[in-house]
Formats: structure tokens, sequence, C-alpha cells
């Protein structure tokens, strides 16, 4: 616990800080300039949630720690928390009966 | 600022709070996970609290610290954050136009808090709340956002100090990919999003062993531009169908009247 961070470590924590922000900051600190946007670039940015939220939870059902598995525990727990997301919009309700489903299914075929 | 825009505005932070809240189920055993591989890293408590302070960002927290770990270059661990962190320019140029209004300053001190959850929460708040102004929605992202950082600030240092204390047959790490689920689900309004929504999924699963974790912007950029073909298309038909219906559109309401 008394460790520290070396002064190398420190600053490539810091760069990745900075350019992380920048990153964030990037179109919101212009978004006064944004206001009016050209039909496709609406379009665009329309499909990013749909998009961006697939790519973060389709690789951990289908391919869990990197293994294809698409009936496996993970896969199935997915499917039936998505059909409670679907009909509930609860991301409460999601959570825990996906859980629930894993730890059910995962002695059943893990 | 008269009491009703106060009030609204703390209305808009709470929805913001409210909407968060479920998500920060998957969001603490994360941190828990960011604590412990601090630790493990030999970089310490103040390690720990360094990355979620100035970094902030879970998954390229979690990577960097793990390359540092295994002795990787310092530059390659820095590369691999921050190409995890690429979709936050999704994130930033999707929320710009709804804070046009919003002083430039607070903006982009704001945008510290931008995370995976805080994005999504608000523009599925934007989408049912059409009428908010760009300060109260502004204000449903800080509400979304500062929640998320408390949590993740706590749940760091208790992974840090207390470690490893889960047991392991609970897989709690399985709430993040849940809670990215419960986002997915609002986020299909139509064809072209749902086709987003597979091709980015489909591709980010085939390249998720691709080095520096890539699979995952390369996936969402795909899915971004196939929805938008697939938009783009839809339109075009429904242009080239417009004329006949437009024609018989009119003549009913004149029918009515």
């Amino acid at each position: 616990m008394t460790s520290l961070p070396s002064a190398a470590v420190v600053i490539a924590m810091v760069v990745i800080g900075i350019g992380t922000f920048a990153m964030r900051a990037s179109f919101v600190s212009i978004a006064d300039r944004l206001m009016v946007l050209p039909d496709d670039v609406r379009v665009i940015l329309r499909m990013v949630p749909a998009a961006a939220m697939a790519a973060l939870t389709l690789p951990a059902l289908l391919r869990p720690g990197g293994v294809w598995d698409p009936f496996g525990p993970r896969a199935i727990a997915g499917l039936i928390a998505g059909i409670v997301a679907w009909r509930t919009r609860s991301a409460l309700l999601t959570v825990i009966v996906g859980l629930v489903a894993v730890v059910v299914l995962q002695p059943l075929l893990g | 600022m008269t009491p009703t825009d106060s009030d609204d505005l703390r209305a808009a932070a709470w929805a913001g709070v409210r909407g968060v809240a479920p998500l920060l189920l998957g969001v603490a055993p994360f941190g828990l996970v960011a604590g412990v591989a601090s630790i493990e890293a030999g970089i310490g408590l103040a390690g720990a609290v360094g990355f979620s302070t100035v970094v902030f960002a879970g998954a390229s927290q979690i990577a960097a610290i793990n390359l540092i770990a295994e002795g990787a270059p310092l530059a390659i661990a820095v590369l691999t954050a921050l190409v995890i962190n690429l979709r936050m320019l999704m994130y930033s140029a999707t929320l710009a136009p709804h804070f046009g209004r919003v002083p430039r300053t607070r903006r982009t001190a704001g945008s510290y808090l931008l995370t995976d959850q805080a994005f999504a929460v608000s523009i599925v708040d934007y989408e049912s709340h059409p009428e908010r102004s760009a300060h109260e929605k502004f204000a449903v992202y800080l509400g979304a956002g500062m929640s998320l950082w408390c949590t993740w600030q706590v749940s760091t240092i208790v992974g840090a100090v207390g470690g490893g204390a889960i047991p392991e047959s609970v897989p709690l790490g399985f709430a993040v990919p849940l809670a990215f689920l419960s986002l997915l689900v609002p986020a299909v309004l139509d064809r072209p999003t749902l086709v987003a929504a597979i091709v980015g999924g489909t591709l980010a699963t085939v390249g998720a062993q691709w080095p520096s974790n890539i699979g995952m912007p390369i996936g969402a950029l795909a899915g971004v531009m196939a929805g938008w073909l697939v938009a783009r298309l839809d339109m075009e038909s429904a242009l080239a169908a417009m004329p006949g219906q437009g024609h018989s559109a009119s003549s009913a309401a004149e029918d009515h009247s």
C-alpha cells in the first residue's frame, strides 16, 4: 500500500488524461458553431448511440474473454436481459435479471 | 435567472441522476477492478486515485494499468489508452449541438465528465424530452456525469484498499455490458439505427482481439456509416414515392374540408 507510481508512470497518466480530455472537449468546446448542422451530419450523429452501445455490448456477450461462445451463458443471459430491457425500459431490472441469469446458467452451460 | 428557471435546471439535473443511477450497478464493480489492478501493478492507492481522477475512463485506465504491470513500454500504454477513448470524439460530436447555448468555459470544463453512460443517458433523455433548453440538457448531462464520477472515485478507492474481497462466483463485471445493453435498446429507434447497431456490434465482436481494443471504435464507426447509408437509401426511396402520395394526401385534405 505504501507503493507509489514512478515519475514515468505519472507522466504517462497525465498524457493519457490530457489526450482523453482533449477528445471529450473536442466538439463540445466548439458547440456554439455546431448548432446548425447539414442534414447528413445530423443523420450520422443520430447513429452514434446505437452503434457505440452495440459495439460495447455484443463482444462481451458473444465472445467473453475473447473466446467465441454465441450460445454460452453470457449470450443467453444477454438475450434474456435484452428482452427485459425492451419490455420494461428499466436499466435496473435489465442488470439484475442479466446477472441472475448468468449466475443460474453458468453451472448449466459454462 | 428566475426561480422557475433554476427549478427546471434542478429537475433536469435530477433526471440525469435518476437515469444513471441503475447503471452505477455496473460502474461500481468496474471501479473495484480498476482499484485492485492498481495495487497489482505496484502503483498503489495513489496511482489508483491518480488514474481515476486524471484519466477518469474505466476501460482505458484498466488497460493502461495492466500494460504497466506487464512492463510494457509506457508509450504503448499511452497509445492503447487513447485508442480506447477515441469513442469520446463521437460522443462529443453527438452531444455538441445540444449544448450550443451553454457558455463555452462551462461546456469545456463539463466535458471532463463525459463517459459512455453519461452520454447515452443524456441522449435517451433528450429523445424523450425535446422541449428541454440547452441549459437543461447540460444539467441532465452534469447530473449523470457527477453521479458517475463520485461512484467511480469511491469504488476505485474501495478496490485499492479492500482489494479482491469479491467472490469469483459472482460475475459482477458482467454488469458492465448489461448496463450498456440497457442503453442500447432505447437507442434503436428505427431501421437505420438497427442496422447501425447490428453492423457496429458484429464488427466489434469480430475485432474483439485486435490490438489496443481498436475493434470497438472501428466497429462503432462502421455501424454509424452503415446506418447512415440505410437512412439515405430510405430517404431517397421516400422522396421517389413522394409526388403520388403528396397528391393523394392533399386531395384527401380537400375532401375533408
